[in-house]
């Protein structure tokens, strides 16, 4: 006799739960009975309408397109980095191990079967071609390709450049198929989708060194919390840089939004320029955006001048504003980029109209500063 | 129906019962007759919930009436490395309010990984009158403010652990909230605190507290005012520095020393931020009766390492930073034979060449000369097969046993090959091993082996490994004991998972991220198994508007009672048996 309730409040020494019935047992028997299915075929909950959905995702579905609800932030001067050919896919697989040399024969029949990185949904949906990748059917800014991360495993690529790009192998021969049905809307889904909890992009490295580029980060590893991630990035900057390397590991800061319901995490390391955490920010906080944003342009428009900065920061939506060391709230885009990450302890997004009264003391206070 | 004659009075039972404190004793107890069922709920005091979606508070209210100490964890534990997108839940709150009015006598809450808000704080701190301890390992969602109320009302509070929350610093005066006349502190950990304390009311404290045992200092708490702090607690069994650096100045250095010799009880070191290595030599006095050491935070190079390691004999627990080298743990190794618990940190782990000469070879080493040593956290960049395997017939009592070589798929770097039988060796020789954490080049032959061979393993973590479906598949139905599973970047799909969807009930959760699990896979699971949550987390956009064979992004399964949840943020989907029921 099985409790369901006592499994559930189960001891903290427990090795097995109350369940009477042995594990194996039951799912050979289940197993037996849940044979391999056509999913296609089985798929009696077709119902992918709006009954399933709630009325958030419906909003988001119908903004899809809409210019309109985007969440703009505001940044001073940014130029929108030139779409380079980052994103060509590489197929290149050539394993890098530093310490050994490659042993093609061993690794290529493992990893073909390897599902590399963490952008699940968009590596599927990226057609290798590039042909997707159209300026003007994107309703983010331009930037956001240039970080758009592509499937990146470590270790799976030449580094020679700050951005690697890699679409995952993928295993099963039906995905492939599914690429070249997908309508283009839901691929900008997907793309839109490459928000900043999985990006592999590594911050431009900054060296002059000869030291090969370092790669991209992957998500979670290797497995360390933050806490201790953030305790050695604070005490290597204590200590002397003895060769100039770019700062370890991530920066993890909290992002909040007024009248979000929940806070997210945005890892600064990820990001090269301002422009490219705002357009990670915009991704991220999108679904919360309500009501319009203010002038706008045409679609595809990316340039953030000073006079767009100004305009958005009267009356418009949302700017972007940092904790620093000191406590104080700032507006961000004032100080160099590095500076910037050096003191950022957090995020805020806040109404334009609230933020009115930053811009001069941030200005101040960079100048003072020097 | 009339009572047997021969049967206790049920004080007699109540009396029995109370000696028994382990939980699965005790629902043995409750399953034996409906008197010992009744009368064992009513005297339970302690509660465990894995999972705090297992279960609603209302029914573990309703089971337990007279509960003094609850334990609740929340999110999966990848989110410690960020895989859990913030919002996804785990939020305490609930619990709190339904606690608050249930167990007026509630003594102690123990959460760990949950959202917790100052509200909820200020709840607890109001409606428990004898409330005792209050431990917060890897939480958020509070502030100081929520811990100015704990300090300001409960009066009976023994024990503040905040681990390694994330706490929202908004005054370090939360601290003077404590009043004059309040004595009953045990343990004090605030080591997670970012900004500085009032130093003036945490010296006050300490010096009226004679029952402290424990004191874990934030880094802010500068190492010229340590001495006086131990001075005023030299019963200290566990003590936490703050931030290890100061000029060197000897009247400083004296005053330190002296202060740690007279805290004879002490067994527990920790702390060591920022270490300036000449102020190491004032612990020496101390370090043969260490138990524990705590130097992952301490930049220090392997010659201070090995001085320090080398006198601390009784040490049965260590944890350190790469900089100890392979020659450090040779020297851990023929020092500190009463060792039970190493975890070695990478102190540069996003660099792509190893930094410090810290191999396989350091682990062999502590293996073969630490026969006690049975819980193992290693982070390094090579590892061989061999090396494996002489652990696993050094080590056969191994319990606990974690290595992540940093680089994803490593092979052995000796020959070549994956690390199967390496691993494989260790679940065949460790016949106790609990908790196994894989890393490196490995396909599905070592999850045959786990499945053949790790019939006692509860916890298993794989990352970046196997090929196949056969792999998940040997894990789930091989594990008898299997409680927890999380799996990251494994090309694991549908099969293994439907076939083995029965196990999934026995389990506590199991959590897949990139991997290749379709969404008509996930709709399938939650349709046939009404006893599991089905959780796809997708921040890409709602899963429905993709096909089905389309992989999500992460899945958590997980087993409840208490059906599918309702505070979901707007990318999690529960798959539920009734599709109108799947909230979005």
């Amino acid at each position: 006799m099985s409790s369901p309730l006592l499994r559930a409040v189960e001891g903290e020494q427990s090795d097995v739960s109350l369940v009477a019935s042995s594990p194996t047992v039951d799912s050979s028997q289940n197993g037996s009975g849940l044979k391999e299915r056509n999913y296609m075929g089985l798929s009696d909950c077709s119902s992918v309408d709006s009954s399933a959905v709630s009325s958030l995702s419906v909003e988001k579905n119908n903004n899809l397109n809409l210019k309109a609800t985007e969440l703009r932030l505001g940044l001073p001067g940014s130029q929108s980095p030139g779409r380079s050919s980052l994103n060509t896919g590489k197929l290149d697989e050539k394993p890098l191990f530093p310490l050994l040399p490659s042993k093609e024969g061993i690794y290529s029949s493992i990893q073909k079967n390897v599902v590399s990185g963490n952008k699940r949904g968009f590596s599927d949906t990226m057609d290798v071609k590039n042909s997707v990748y159209t300026a003007g059917n994107w309703m983010f800014n331009s930037a956001s390709e240039s970080e758009s991360p592509q499937s990146v495993e470590q270790g799976k690529f030449s580094g020679n450049s700050g951005m690697n790009v890699v679409p995952s192998s993928r295993p099963s021969g039906a995905q492939s198929s599914i690429m070249k049905e997908f309508p283009g809307n839901l691929l900008q889904e997907h793309h839109r989708a490459t928000i900043g909890t999985s990006h592999n992009h590594k911050t431009a490295s900054n060296n002059n060194n000869s030291a090969p580029a370092p790669k991209a980060q992957v998500v979670g590893w290797p497995p360390i919390r933050s806490f201790r991630k953030n305790s050695l990035a604070t005490t290597s900057k204590n200590n002397d840089e003895v060769d100039g390397k770019p700062g370890p590991g991530a920066l993890f800061v909290k992002v909040s939004m007024d009248g979000a319901p929940y806070q997210r995490k945005v890892d600064l390391r990820l990001y090269a320029t301002y422009q490219e955490l705002s357009t990670a920010l915009e991704k991220m906080f999108s679904c919360f955006t309500i009501g319009q944003c203010g002038s706008r342009g045409a679609p595809g428009k990316e340039m953030m001048s000073e006079s767009k900065l100004r305009d958005l920061l009267h009356g418009s939506e949302y700017v972007l504003t940092y904790e620093d060391k000191d406590r104080d709230w700032m507006l961000v885009g004032d100080v160099p980029w590095e500076m910037f990450i050096d003191s950022c302890k957090r995020l805020k997004i806040m109404k334009g109209s609230d933020a009115i009264g930053l811009a001069p003391r941030a200005m101040e206070k960079s100048s003072n500063r020097i | 129906m009339p009572r047997m004659g021969y049967s206790f009075p049920e004080e007699v039972l109540e009396h029995v019962f109370s000696f028994i404190q382990s939980d699965e004793d005790r629902n043995a107890i409750s399953e034996v007759c409906r008197s010992w069922h009744d009368i064992e709920r009513w005297s339970r005091r302690r509660v465990f919930v894995g999972n705090c979606y297992a279960i609603s508070p209302t029914m573990v209210i309703r089971r337990f009436p007279e509960v003094r100490s609850v334990k609740l964890k929340g999110k999966p534990h990848f989110a410690d490395f960020n895989l859990v997108p913030e919002g996804w839940g785990g939020y305490v709150a609930p619990w709190i309010s339904a606690m608050a009015s249930a167990y007026p006598w509630l003594e102690e809450i123990r959460l760990k990984r949950m959202v917790i808000t100052d509200e909820s704080l200020e709840l607890i701190s109001k409606s428990f009158k004898n409330f005792k301890v209050l431990v917060l390992s890897s939480c958020e969602g509070f502030s100081t403010d929520g811990l100015a109320a704990i300090a300001a009302n409960c009066r009976n509070l023994r024990e503040l652990d905040l681990g390694e929350s994330e706490v929202e610093d908004l005054s370090g005066h939360w601290l003077s909230r404590f009043p004059d006349n309040y004595t009953s502190m045990v343990s004090l950990n605030i080591a997670c605190l970012g900004w500085e304390v009032s130093f003036s009311a945490l010296e006050r404290l300490v010096g009226r507290c004679p029952n402290l045992r424990t004191l874990r200092l934030n880094r802010a708490v500068p190492l010229d005012k340590l001495a006086n702090l131990l001075c005023r607690a030299p019963q200290l069994v566990e003590l936490g520095t703050g931030a290890y650096s100061s000029e060197l100045r000897p009247d400083v250095f004296s005053n330190l020393s002296g202060a740690f010799s007279g805290c004879k009880e002490l067994k527990s070191l920790s702390g060591f931020w920022d270490v300036v290595p000449g102020y190491l030599p004032a612990v020496y006095p101390i370090c043969s009766k260490l138990k524990s050491l705590n130097l992952s935070y301490a930049t220090i190079q392997s010659p201070e390492l090995i001085k320090l390691v080398s006198q601390c004999q009784n040490l049965q627990r260590l944890w350190v930073l790469d900089y100890i080298e392979d020659a450090g743990l040779d020297a851990l190794a023929a020092s500190c034979k009463d060792l039970r618990e190493l975890r070695v940190f990478p102190s540069d782990p996003f660099g792509q060449e190893p930094n410090v000469p810290l191999t396989e070879q350091g682990l062999v080493s502590v293996s073969e000369g630490c026969p006690k040593l049975q819980s193992v956290l290693y982070f390094c960049r090579q590892m061989s097969n061999a090396a494996l395997m002489t652990i696993a017939r050094n080590r056969p009592n191994m319990t606990r046993f974690r290595l992540c070589i940093i680089e994803p798929h490593t092979p052995d770097y000796l020959t070549l090959q994956p690390l199967d039988v390496g691993f494989g060796a260790i679940v065949e020789h460790c016949k106790d091993l609990r908790r196994l954490s894989l890393s490196g080049l490995l396909t599905d032959r070592v999850f045959e082996y786990i499945g053949t061979h790790a019939k006692k393993l509860e916890m298993l973590s794989v990352a970046f490994a196997g090929e196949s479906d056969l792999g998940l598949h040997h894990i789930l139905s091989g594990c008898d004991n299997l409680r927890k599973l999380e799996i990251r970047d494994c090309p694991f799909g549908d099969k293994a998972l439907l076939a083995n969807a029965a196990k999934l009930e026995t389990m506590r959760s199991l959590w897949m991220s990139s991997c290749s699990v379709s969404f008509g896979a996930c709709k399938l699971l939650g349709q046939k198994m009404p006893g599991l949550n089905v959780e796809v987390i997708d921040e890409r956009g709602p899963p429905d508007l993709r096909p089905e064979s389309c992989p999500i992004d992460k899945l958590y399964v997980y087993r409840t009672v208490s059906g599918p949840r309702f505070d979901m943020p707007g990318f999690v989907w529960t798959m539920a048996e009734n599709p109108a029921l799947r909230l979005s």
